[in-house]
Parts: C-alpha cells; sequence; structure tokens
C-alpha cells in the first residue's frame, strides 16, 4: 500500500469528551498533516492526555469524530501506535524488558497467537535502537525512569506504525534518554511518521516540535510552530482559566445534565 | 511410614477421589487466581466465594434436591450477580471499589444463611448435607463430584494456555491492550467467568469462607520466588497441588481433621515461608543485605578515622591505640574492637599487641572513601549551590555508596579539583 501523504494524519472533528459528565475537552477541531513531529501544550488539566486517548478510543467520546489517514481508527489500527504515561502501569510486574517488547507485536500476532523467533529478532532491533539491547533480559522493576521510558518506546516502534502517540515520553527522564528519544523522534518524523506528543517543558517546543497544539480544555490555535507558538497564544492557553466554561462544566455534573441532547 | 505407603498406593478409591478432587481444584484455582492477583483484585474472589450461597440454596429451593448441576448453575447466576453488583456500585456512585466489595460480600452472604436456616427449618429430608458449602467436604468426595472437577480443571487450564498472552498483557497495561485493538471487555468477562467457576467447584471442597485462601495465596507465595509470569503461573499451581495433597493426608492420617481447612494452613505455611525465606524478596535475604551494607559501613568510617589520623601526622602506618579512633569518632569499645577483627581477618589493618595499623590495602581504601567524600561535598556546593557546612552529613552516606564507574565521572565533572570546600586537600591515588 502505498500512502497518499496528502491525507491528512490526524483529523479530529468537533470532539467533546467528558469525565463523570464533565466536559474536559469541549468542541476540538484540528487536523494534523504527516510526518510532523507534534506537541500537545497546555497547563495541568488542559486534556492533553485525554485528547489523545480518545483518539486511540481507550476513552468514549461525548460528541464528534476523529480519523486517522481519513479513516475511522478501527480500520487502520494496525498504523496507529500508543506510548502510555510511564506511571500508568506498575512496573512490579513480573516481565522482563524483552516481554514488553514482544506486546508491541501483539497487534500483528493477533488473538491466541504466541510470539515467533521473528518477533523477538524485531523486538530486539527496536531496543538497538532506543540503546537499551544489553538491557533485554533485565526485570522491569529494576529500569530507572528513562530506562522504563525507552522500553515503551522500543514497545511502539516494534508496532512499525505510521503514527505514534505519546504520553509525556519527556516527563522525568535523564538528560541522555531525552536525547536518545527526540533524536529517535526525528528519523521517524523524516521517514514520513508522524509522531504525536504530549509535552510539559515549554523551553524545548521550539527546538522539538515542527507544529504544536495548544489546549486548555478547548483548543486554542493548532499549526506549525513558528507561527502557533506566539506569545499570545501562550497568554491565551496558560492565562486565566475561562472560569464561566469551567463553571458550566460543573453543572453539567451536578445536575447529571446529559452531554448532549438525546435525538429524537 | 505404613500410612504414607498406604496412602500413596493409592489403592482405598475414597483415597483416590479425595487426593485428585483436592489437587485439581487447588491447582486449577492456583492457576485462575494468579491473574486475579496480577489484576490487582484479590478480593474480588472472596466477594464471589460468599455471594455464590444464595444461588446454592436458590438452586436446592427450585430442584427440591440436591442435583449439582442445578445447584452450580445457582451459584454461577449468583456469583455473577455479585460481580456486576460491585462492579455497577463502582461505576454509578461515589463509592470505592473496595468498599462496594465489602458491601456486596456481606448482603449476598447475609441472604445465604438466611435462606439456609429456612431451608434447614423446612424438614426436607433432602437437604442435610447443604452446609457443606460453608466449610467444605473435601474428605467426602465422590466419583460423581471428580468429573464435575475434572471438567472445570480442563476448562479452566485450557482458556487461560490460550489467552495467556492476552490475560498477561492486560493485567500490564489495560490502556495498551484497548489501544491495538483487543476485545477488552469481552477478555475480561471471560477470566471473570473462570474465577466463577472456579469458585462455584471449590467451595465444595473448601467452603466459602476459605475459598478466597487457595485462590490469591499461592500466587502471592510464587511471586516472592520469580519475576517470570510463566515461572510464576507454574509455581503457584505447583504450591496449590502441593497443599492439597499435603491436606489430604493429613487428613486421612488424622481423620478427625477436616481435609479444607489443612489445605488452607499448608498453602498459608507455603506462603509463610516464601516471605521470610525467599531469594531477593524474603525479608530474611533483605535483612541480611542490611547487615552487611551496615559492616561495610562502619569497616569504611574505621578505616576513614585512621586515614584522617594519619593524615595529621604524615605518616599513615602509625600503630594507634583504640582510644586515640573513639577520641575522633564515637565507638563503644568492644563494637570498635569486632569490627578492627573484621578489618584484620580482611587484611586492611595490622594489630601489634593492642595497637592497631591500616595497612597498604587499608590505607588504599580508607582513601578512596575520604577522597569519595570531599569530592562529594565539593560537587553539592558547586553544581548545586549548597552551603559548604551543610554537605557534610549527606557526603557520609555517599562515600560508601558510589560505583566506581560514578567515582569516575565525579572526579572528571570536578576537574580532578584539589581542594574540597573546606579547603582539606582530596587525596587521588595516584599521589
Amino acid at each position: 500500500m502505498a500512502p497518499d501523504t496528502n491525507v491528512p494524519a490526524l483529523e479530529v472533528h468537533d470532539l467533546t469528551v467528558a469525565f463523570d459528565r464533565k466536559p474536559v475537552l469541549w468542541n476540538i477541531d484540528l487536523v494534523i498533516p504527516q510526518g510532523k513531529i507534534v506537541g500537545i501544550i497546555g497547563p495541568n488539566g488542559a486534556g492533553k492526555s485525554t485528547l489523545i486517548k480518545a483518539v486511540m478510543g481507550i476513552l468514549p467520546l461525548s460528541s464528534g469524530y476523529t480519523k486517522l489517514f481519513d479513516l475511522p481508527l478501527n480500520d487502520v489500527r494496525g498504523r496507529i501506535s500508543y506510548v502510555p504515561q510511564r506511571e500508568s502501569v506498575d512496573w512490579d510486574f513480573p516481565a522482563s524488558v524483552m516481554d514488553v517488547v514482544l506486546m508491541g507485536r501483539y497487534s500483528k500476532l493477533g488473538l491466541f497467537k504466541r510470539p515467533r523467533k521473528a518477533d523477538r529478532d524485531a523486538a530486539l532491533d527496536c531496543l538497538r535502537k532506543v540503546g537499551m539491547e544489553a538491557f533485554a533480559n533485565r526485570q522491569i522493576s529494576q529500569l530507572s525512569g528513562g530506562q522504563q521510558q525507552r522500553t515503551f518506546l522500543a514497545r511502539a516502534l516494534a508496532q512499525q506504525a505510521d503514527v505514534y502517540f505519546m504520553d509525556e515520553p519527556f516527563a522525568g527522564v535523564d538528560a541522555a534518554t531525552e536525547k536518545t528519544i527526540i533524536t529517535l523522534l526525528r528519523t521517524m518524523a523524516q521517514s514520513g511518521k508522524t509522531v504525536i506528543v504530549v509535552h510539559h517543558d515549554l523551553q524545548s517546543v521550539t527546538n522539538y516540535f515542527d507544529w504544536v497544539i495548544m489546549l486548555n480544555t478547548r483548543l486554542i490555535a493548532s499549526g506549525p510552530t513558528q507561527e502557533t507558538f506566539t506569545q499570545d497564544n501562550l497568554q491565551e492557553t496558560y492565562g486565566g482559566k475561562l472560569t464561566l466554561l469551567a463553571d458550566v462544566g460543573d453543572l453539567i455534573r451536578r445536575e447529571s445534565f446529559p452531554q448532549r441532547e438525546k435525538k429524537l | 511410614m505404613n500410612s504414607l505407603a498406604e496412602f500413596f498406593s493409592f489403592a482405598d478409591p475414597n483415597i483416590r477421589y479425595v487426593v485428585v478432587g483436592s489437587v485439581l481444584l487447588t491447582a486449577s484455582s492456583a492457576i485462575v487466581g494468579t491473574f486475579t492477583f496480577l489484576n490487582k483484585r484479590s478480593l474480588i474472589g472472596d466477594a464471589i466465594a460468599h455471594a455464590v450461597l444464595p444461588g446454592i440454596c436458590l438452586g436446592f429451593i427450585v430442584a427440591g434436591t440436591k442435583n449439582p448441576l442445578v445447584l452450580i448453575i445457582g451459584a454461577f447466576i449468583t456469583g455473577w450477580l455479585s460481580l456486576i453488583a460491585v462492579d455497577f456500585i463502582t461505576r454509578k456512585t461515589r463509592i470505592k471499589e473496595d468498599t462496594a466489595i465489602g458491601l456486596i460480600l456481606s448482603v449476598f452472604f447475609g441472604i445465604g444463611i438466611l435462606m439456609l436456616t429456612v431451608i434447614q427449618k423446612s424438614g426436607n429430608a433432602s437437604q442435610s448435607g447443604l452446609d457443606h458449602f460453608l466449610f467444605g467436604k473435601a474428605a467426602a468426595l465422590v466419583g460423581s463430584d471428580l468429573y464435575a472437577f475434572l471438567i472445570v480443571a480442563v476448562i479452566l487450564l485450557v482458556v487461560v494456555y490460550i489467552l495467556f498472552k492476552e490475560f498477561a498483557l492486560m493485567a500490564f497495561d489495560k490502556a495498551y491492550a484497548k489501544s491495538i485493538g483487543y476485545p477488552v471487555r469481552t477478555l475480561e468477562l471471560i477470566l471473570t467467568s473462570l474465577i466463577v467457576l472456579a469458585v462455584v467447584i471449590g467451595i465444595q471442597a473448601v467452603g466459602v469462607v476459605l475459598m478466597a485462601a487457595i485462590l490469591i495465596t499461592p500466587a502471592a507465595a510464587a511471586r516472592f520466588w520469580t519475576d517470570r509470569i510463566v515461572v510464576m503461573v507454574l509455581l503457584a499451581s505447583a504450591f496449590g497441588a502441593f497443599s492439597g495433597l499435603a491436606g489430604a493426608y493429613i487428613s486421612f492420617v488424622a481423620p478427625a481433621m477436616p481435609t479444607g481447612p489443612w489445605i488452607v494452613i499448608v498453602i498459608s505455611t507455603i506462603a509463610f515461608v516464601s516471605f521470610f525465606l525467599a531469594p531477593k524478596r524474603g525479608v530474611l535475604y533483605r535483612l541480611v543485605r542490611q547487615n552487611n551494607i551496615r559492616q561495610t559501613i562502619n569497616n569504611e568510617n574505621v578505616l576513614k578515622v585512621m586515614y584522617q589520623l594519619g593524615e595529621e601526622n604524615k605518616n599513615f602506618f602509625i600503630p594507634r591505640h583504640l582510644d586515640e579512633i573513639i577520641r575522633r569518632r564515637k565507638y563503644e569499645k568492644r563494637a570498635l574492637q569486632s569490627i578492627l577483627r573484621r578489618l584484620l581477618h580482611q587484611g586492611y589493618v595490622e594489630q601489634t599487641g593492642n595497637l592497631w595499623s591500616l595497612t597498604e590495602e587499608g590505607k588504599k581504601k580508607a582513601q578512596r572513601v575520604v577522597k569519595i567524600h570531599r569530592l562529594w561535598e565539593l560537587y553539592l556546593t558547586t553544581y548545586m549551590k549548597i552551603a559548604p557546612d551543610h554537605v557534610h552529613e549527606d557526603a557520609e552516606t555517599i562515600e560508601h555508596l558510589l560505583t566506581p564507574e560514578l567515582e569516575a565521572e565525579l572526579e572528571k565533572q570536578l576537574g580532578y579539583a584539589k581542594l574540597d570546600p573546606h579547603q582539606t586537600k582530596i587525596p587521588y591515588q595516584h599521589e
């Protein structure tokens, strides 16, 4: 399959997501072209992780739709990879680094089938790309934060996807790991992959990302970093919350109101 | 040893039934229980175990006899109902899962006991033995029970074998499993059904109250011994099987002893032993390790004091009296003597009469500790801008901990500095 490079990697249309009825993302519209390294930035509770979880189908949508390569998620799952937040799993689980990276092959393997020798080769190859091949047999509870993140990254690479969603891959990692990761992301983007990253550190935004999505429960801006990452937009993203919007959200939850009226 | 030979010849069909039944049950419950344990939902098994009682009573009321199939179906239904109720409460209210489990467990069990009492008072002759479900009747297993056990055990094993990779992934990272399109809800449903099935069969042997123990304890014990999930599952089932066998044997040797509780006592003992003796995770291992660390610290501190005294006298090899060392760093005389004897044994000090002196190796070792101490102080003042009078305590720990690689890195980053923040010379090995 020769993918059309003009089709957007991601299209989000009128997306609203709610937790416990309270909307945490309001009516998001955006389009991301292929081959970009994209940063999602915004304050705590802005809905950054929620956005990618909603796109990955991990959270239910209250309204709107998302498309990847102009197709619904279920038709292109094999081309999409998701890297959860490092802290979202218990690293004391009885597994080795290799076991975790092999999970990246599960989507290709399908249900019931066991990883084959070729899958191990592929996994080892991915570990090499993140500089972790020496750790293949290490128990995961013995890894440092940076090594855990690299392991997760290797698992994502093993999926051989075209779009990667990463939730805070730079959070709490050492300088060497940060450098390894960004180098890796650049190589991936050069070969046409799209990488969408939830990011916290504003200092590195212009250096790391071609494209930014600025978020604070609503979409402030989405576009090439040069034009979008401006003082005004930053002010709007991090400056005062829209108190009225937050109050209305609370009201919806308190009154147990439906997010959208049922269609009659 | 006569009873042992008689028992293990399995000539008596009753012994066969009890042994095979107990082993099948404990081994297969342990396998399913491992996944409950890894999903951190250990209490769920307990809730189901208690919730099947009303189902069994209901089955009896409907059938009028103790038809095992009807009872099992009844048990399966209320067991499932309790799970749905827990799930519903956790999702739709502010009540957390542990509270919901406690709530459901007691409500279902209460209703069960109520129904049991009503049945017992009803005068129906065939009701006798229904209370076996409360405490189990492993010693009274018969051939037909065994078939049911065997079928359930085979189902559990086959399903876990087929879906091993899926269950393991879901226990480790459910969001990821969802992201690659796994049918997470269905898989959860299957796993839960397996647990209900294991419980429904298990309570006939060990009873409602002890069921949670044979589900979870083998997994908890196995976790101490391994970091590999496959090994953990196998080990858990081996522990389970052994406790089943041992429980059957004990109740055979001492006929007044009930099998079920003995199974639980044996598996708990295994867990207890694992807790203390397992390598790396066991309490004993950690105590030994801590003791080793304490010894290292004491050794190095005494060497360090002798080195510092040597610095003052510009001669590191002067034999010294204990009091000289104690004057610099407070020790109990006896404790200091035992540390010095240990160092003597290791070849770092020499003894002449009641005087002690460093050997060449002792001086080298002490010098390294002192060097790291002073380098670390310098690192803290230079890179972390900590006041020079606040860095000593921190360096006291770091000096015993640093690996050679970190030591080299520290030297490099500080450019092989000559003086520490207190203007004392930093001793390098080549000098």
